[in-house]
């Protein structure tokens, strides 16, 4: 009896003593923080992304509210929520275009010439052997290292291609660094005609090694309006600057289907397009 | 006295490898080692709360439970202490060195439940009396190494890990399957050293 007795009050009086002391600490050593780091913290996605240059979403909503980034700098935001985090810290919302990854190639396996590849499967690695398993030296290596770096789920691997769904992308940017053969690119949303070849090669010899090569026939540079298609050596890419309208894809005819609308290539409706 | 210690840092390090010989703290061994920057800041963590309770808790035991003969309350009386150690720790670092805190993380307050930080105290309190663990110092020393131990198997396994990211695994191994048998493979490797001391 005395034991128990012994034993019940020393427990307590340690779980007390504990108590008391970090009660008395956490008081003495009371850390203030800015609720608003909090708040804001909280309207952001918080998908960690690192798309805005920062450390993480509570990085970056402690930057916001020390005025030393804007919260239009996080690029998963919405305009709404951009308002509303401005609103939040009364400062002005400013406005900025949605911008998407593009992945500037369309040869998949039904498509291009490959050869056996045995190694790690990650571009990096395989782009060490001989530049990759692909007939054409530019093409899309098909891995899948961009498709692991996005936090997003917005890039698909399909038949040893990456397809970027832009309705998923929010425009992190963080794919595009992984690609070692530099094909992602970001542009603006709005834009939907691009052309998804980056080969500088030759048009006879691209199209030895991929039936979706672009061969710069310049079909679509004279269907659509001046300056909206431009020339570059043996490939022809989209103005971004003065972007075409989606018809142009319909009324350009494109030989080789290099010329693509991004969400009809995301929703895989050029299969067996190429002749 | 010297050489005892040297003992107390080869068994604990080496031969009894509180990971990989005594079976201790393998939630964490598992659950932190897919990067080896995380398990490098869940070994900073291990080190600093392991050495501060090994020395509190042997200081209780000695002066608190041995004289009250309360013994039996070790278990109890242990986890609470080291529970509140670790929070103060935490609260009085936020304030101190917010460098430190951010860097330690969440790995702080998840070391509250870690058993390899109860187990050492408890193997300190129940070792020999007289010998060199069971006073406050050598339970000290003792724990600092076996963290140190706890750091070395982290460290060691996180960079197998990051190996067998990029290896081709069999299906069926895959994931934690082929995680256990490493461990089990480097736990033999560390047999090697059994007899040491």
């Amino acid at each position: 009896m005395d034991t128990a007795l012994v034993a019940i009050v020393s427990t307590g009086a340690i779980g007390g003593v504990l108590g008391v002391v970090i009660g008395v600490v956490a008081k003495a050593f009371a850390v203030e923080t800015d609720e608003r780091i909090e708040r804001v913290g909280e309207l952001l996605p918080g998908a960690n992304c690192g798309g805005c240059g920062f450390a993480g979403c509570a990085d970056f909503a402690k930057a916001v509210v020390g005025a030393r980034a804007l919260p239009g700098q996080c690029p998963v935001c919405s305009p709404d929520d951009v308002r509303n985090i401005s609103q939040y810290l009364g400062i002005e919302a400013e406005q900025k275009e949605k911008r998407v990854a593009v992945v500037r190639c369309s040869g998949d396996c039904a498509n291009t010439v490959r050869t056996l590849y045995n190694g790690i499967r990650d571009c990096r690695s395989a782009v060490v052997v001989a530049g990759g398993a692909k007939g054409c030296d530019h093409g899309c290596l098909g891995f899948g290292s961009c498709a692991n770096a996005c936090p997003f789920g917005a890039i698909e691997i399909r038949d040893g291609l990456a397809v970027v769904h832009p309705e998923l992308c929010v425009g992190c940017e963080n794919c595009v660094a992984t690609c070692p053969k530099n094909l992602i690119v970001m542009v603006q949303a709005s834009v939907d005609v691009h052309v998804y070849c980056n080969s500088p090669e030759k048009g006879a010899a691209k199209r030895l090694v991929c039936k979706t090569a672009c061969i710069a026939c310049r079909k679509c540079v004279k269907a659509g309006e001046e300056g909206q298609m431009v020339v570059d050596g043996f490939l022809v890419r989209t103005n971004y600057e003065n972007p075409p309208t989606t018809d142009l894809v319909e009324k350009s005819q494109c030989p080789t289907s290099a010329l693509r609308l991004a969400s009809k290539h995301a929703a895989n409706e050029y299969q067996g397009a190429a002749k | 006295m010297l050489s005892e210690f040297l003992v107390i840092t080869v068994g604990a390090i080496l031969v009894n490898n509180f990971v990989l010989s005594k079976f201790l703290g393998i939630c964490p061994f598992l659950g932190v080692s897919k990067k080896l920057d995380t398990a490098l800041g869940m070994s900073g963590a291990v080190v600093f709360v392991m050495t501060l309770a090994s020395l509190v808790a042997s200081l209780v035991n000695r002066f608190l439970l041995v004289p009250m003969k309360l013994e039996f309350l070790q278990t109890l009386v242990f986890i609470v202490v080291i529970a509140a150690l670790v929070q103060l720790v935490e609260i009085i670092l936020q304030k101190v060195s917010a460098k430190l805190y951010e860097s330690l993380g969440i790995f702080l307050p998840l070391i509250t439940t870690n058993c390899a930080v109860l187990g050492c105290v408890v193997l300190n309190a129940k070792s020999a009396p007289g010998s060199v663990q069971s006073t406050w110092y050598g339970a000290t020393i003792y724990g600092f190494c076996s963290a140190v131990g706890f750091a070395l198997a982290l460290v060691l396994f996180s960079s197998l890990r990051e190996k067998l990211d990029l290896a081709r695994v069999p299906k069926a191994f895959e994931g934690t399957a082929i995680s256990l048998i490493t461990a089990g493979i480097l736990a033999m490797a560390f047999l090697g050293f059994s007899g040491l001391v």
